[in-house]
């Protein structure tokens, strides 16, 4: 066992030839002459919103001597699972599937013992200890490259006097190919063998005095790489992530949401249109969504007619987003739908899934063509350019004011039409609320950094939990009425089995026992949320910013 | 984990480079090794170039007042670690006879080892003794170096009688030709009786684990496994 004691940093300057610093004249120790250094080759991979990297993991490609390892590590560098990919793995695995190919939910397949190519979903990765790693991390995004480079790695072995190895010396020297070229220091890591912690350390201390070796930290590899390359780890995520002064005009602050809203819009871009998972598409619907919300319940703080001029351009991008979006939720809920089953076998819903991947396939193409399309970029850079002229000076009102009066009345709404929702109300009124509740959950999240995270967090809980409820009694109703279209459409197609068509009507019957479930709920949930208590605490939150 | 001990009654037959090349091999093969050298005259810890000096002795390891995991050492090969010999050992019988259940001590110190490795070699020093018993508690397998002697012969049938008069659970013994020299006659005699006589009894699986294990009797000039 070896334990990584010390990163150091080799300078580049004069007189820093590792050959001449490691030989640690005068000293005890013995160093090996460097084996002949091995190239590795080496790709990072993380999904979009970084879930390795927020879970302290890392999953590396390394290459070298014609065999490829997927190798995923902790935060210390210890391996977790490694996993040999590539032509030359021994046993067959399910391939990579082009770019593009993927589908959610779509069940693995072995391929003839093809390369991986990246992105790439789990289900392309081989089954084993390390895909059963990354599952639950992972989910359904996809992994992507977010670094390459290439090192040249030599080992050296520190000897004791009894000749005894007490430490291995290893000198990267890596170069960054991706996502920008860029040579990282040489760095040097000893470890030290087990058992020989002290005679390490004391070499080590010979080895910090030299000239032209400083501390490197504990930055990981993937870090320095991407410090080469001018990026940082963990840069993008769907949360609003705008720092806001009560003091601030609110056509400023709100201006600032507006704009990271678009950012995260944008990002989500490439990755919807490549359809390399369905997050992307889902990140980007929310925060066309959270747009068409500030503009509703705040857009008269903005200047001019600029709310108005903009509402029906993201009503337009809402619109195109909604059929593939709807046919991602029945995919990927499709294994549970299936495994419900009880009367109906799993195959005699084939048809339906084959039907479903044809629409999902059909819908994707035309949200791709809407998505390149001159409206869109017409749509981008007018937006840009009309937040960008929002004036900075000073206007009333402030934002804290803003929010308080907004939130306050977002939430006078839902405490009104929750109050008026009994037990024979029509299913239409619940859709209302659920709107309603979202528009106050929006408002609670733009002017987020406002306020106190603890009671900001205590008071979106309630409201969490309400949306929950609501949120199923609308999707199982959404689906119930998709399957019967569906089923008619198969009809006219020919393309339904009398099987096929049983199993669906077992689906839509166990989509309307989960919809009567959560009508069960929601008079609890909402009883929660009108509590005295969690009003106060609305009350309270907008009130000490403002 | 798995526990083999390299064990014999007569000394000089070969269980140290029994231990020390199928602890290597395992280790190549991708397993977590751990091997204890036992025996004071610490030549395992020799082969690999670590001093033979436990800290607090037999006594701090047998007592429990060091754990044995302070006291394991990495030897250059990957994946293989040694639990060096002491001086001190030369005491573990008396040692042994202080602390409580003195049978189940080293099987007791081992336990906490199984999740860091995935095979323990025990290279135990000669003789019969309390030591000897605590091993045979302790080991899933007895691995017997046997020179094609007739006081070889007698040795193994000696320890075999011993293990199948001992309480609970008894490691199996695979007995293996160490050390043969063609040019003897009694060595030729005995290479080619033996596995027939002994056939019903220990030697039944000699053979077939020896192969098994794949050993590698390169330290033994003319060895046939």
């Amino acid at each position: 066992m070896r334990t990584v004691l010390r990163q150091f940093v080799l300078s580049r300057g004069a007189g820093a030839d590792p050959d001449e610093i490691l030989r640690l004249p005068g000293s005890a120790f013995a160093v090996s002459d460097g084996n002949r250094p091995a190239t590795l080759r080496r790709l990072w991979l993380d999904t979009f919103d970084w879930r390795l990297y927020r879970s302290g993991l890392t999953l590396e490609q390394v290459g070298t001597r014609g065999v490829t390892q997927l190798v995923l590590s902790g935060r210390d560098g210890a391996v977790i699972a490694a996993e040999q990919v590539g032509p030359r793995a021994a046993h067959g695995h399910p391939a990579a599937r082009e770019n593009g190919q993927a589908r959610p939910g779509a069940s693995p397949h072995p391929g003839p013992g093809g390369r991986l190519t990246w992105p790439a979903r789990l289900d392309a990765l081989p089954f084993g200890p390390l895909r059963d790693h990354l599952g639950p991390v992972v989910g359904v995004r996809a992994l992507l490259p977010v670094a390459r480079a290439v090192s040249a790695v030599g080992d050296r072995r520190v000897l004791n006097s009894d000749d005894k190895t007490i430490a291995r010396l290893t000198v990267d020297r890596m170069s960054v190919t991706y996502p920008a070229a860029g040579d990282a220091a040489p760095r040097l890591t000893v470890t030290a063998l087990r058992g020989y912690q002290s005679q390490a350390q004391r070499m080590i201390d010979l080895l910090a005095a030299v000239p032209g070796i400083a501390d490197g930290g504990s930055q990981p590899a993937l870090e320095t790489a991407l410090a080469a390359a001018g990026r940082r780890p963990g840069d993008y995520s769907s949360k609003i992530d705008v720092r806001l002064a009560p003091q601030m005009p609110a056509a400023a602050a709100l201006a600032a949401v507006l704009t990271a809203l678009f950012d995260t819009l944008e990002a989500n871009v490439p990755g919807t249109v490549r359809d390399l998972d369905p997050e992307f598409l889902h990140d980007l619907r929310i925060a066309v969504r959270r747009t068409r919300s500030a503009l509703k319940l705040a857009g008269d703080a903005l200047p001019g007619d600029l709310a108005r001029r903009f509402r029906a351009e993201f009503k337009w991008l809402g619109d195109l987003t909604t059929p593939t979006r709807d046919l991602d939720v029945y995919l990927l809920g499709y294994p549970d739908l299936a495994g419900r089953l009880l009367a109906a076998s799993a195959d005699d819903l084939a048809p339906f899934r084959d039907h479903l991947e044809r629409s999902r396939a059909a819908e994707q193409r035309k949200l791709a063509r809407g998505l390149r399309s001159a409206r869109f970029t017409r749509l981008a850079a007018g937006w840009r350019d009309a937040l960008a002229a929002v004036p900075a000076g000073r206007s009333r009102p402030a934002v804290a004011r803003l929010a308080a009066a907004r939130i306050a009345r977002a939430h006078r709404r839902v405490i009104r039409d929750g109050s008026a929702i009994g037990p024979t109300s029509p299913p239409e009124s619940l859709h209302e609320l659920r709107k309603r509740c979202k528009e106050l959950r929006y408002l609670l999240e733009f002017f987020a950094s406002l306020y106190d995270p603890a009671q900001h967090w205590q008071a979106v809980r309630e409201l969490k939990a309400l949306q929950d409820c609501l949120g199923e009694f609308q999707d199982t109703q959404v689906q119930q009425d998709e399957i019967r279209a569906f089923a008619a459409q198969m009809l006219e197609e020919r393309a339904a089995p009398a099987a096929t068509l049983l199993a669906m009507g077992e689906i839509a019957a166990g989509l309307a026992a989960r919809q009567r479930e959560a009508r069960t709920e929601f008079a609890g949930r909402f009883r929660d949320f009108a509590s005295p208590a969690s009003q106060t605490r609305i009350r309270a939150l907008t009130r000490a910013a403002a | 984990m798995k526990t083999f001990a390299t064990y014999n009654i007569k000394g000089g037959v070969g269980k140290t480079a029994t231990a020390v090349n199928l602890g290597y091999l395992a280790a190549r093969d991708g397993y977590r090794v751990l091997l204890w050298d036992l025996d004071p005259q610490a030549a395992t810890s020799f082969l690999f170039r670590i001093r033979p000096r436990v800290k607090g002795g037999g006594k701090a390891l047998i007592r429990g007042t060091r754990s044995i995991d302070d006291a394991i050492k990495a030897t250059d090969f990957d994946g293989l670690d040694l639990l060096p010999a002491d001086f001190t050992y030369r005491n573990l019988d008396l040692l042994l006879g202080a602390a409580k259940q003195p049978v189940r001590r080293l099987g007791s110190l081992l336990a906490p080892m199984s999740a860091e490795y995935d095979v323990v070699f025990l290279d135990c020093p000669p003789g019969i003794s309390l030591l000897s018993e605590s091993v045979l508690q302790a080991a899933d397998t007895l691995l017997v170096p046997l020179i094609p002697t007739t006081l070889s012969v007698r040795t193994l049938d000696q320890l075999t009688e011993f293990v199948s008069g001992l309480d609970g659970s008894r490691p199996s013994i695979l007995a293996f030709f160490s050390m043969i020299d063609r040019r003897k006659r009694l060595h030729r005699e005995i290479l080619e009786e033996l596995p027939a006589q002994r056939r019903a009894t220990t030697l039944a699986g000699m053979w077939t684990c020896a192969e098994r294990l794949g050993l590698a009797l390169a330290a033994y000039p003319g060895a046939t496994a």
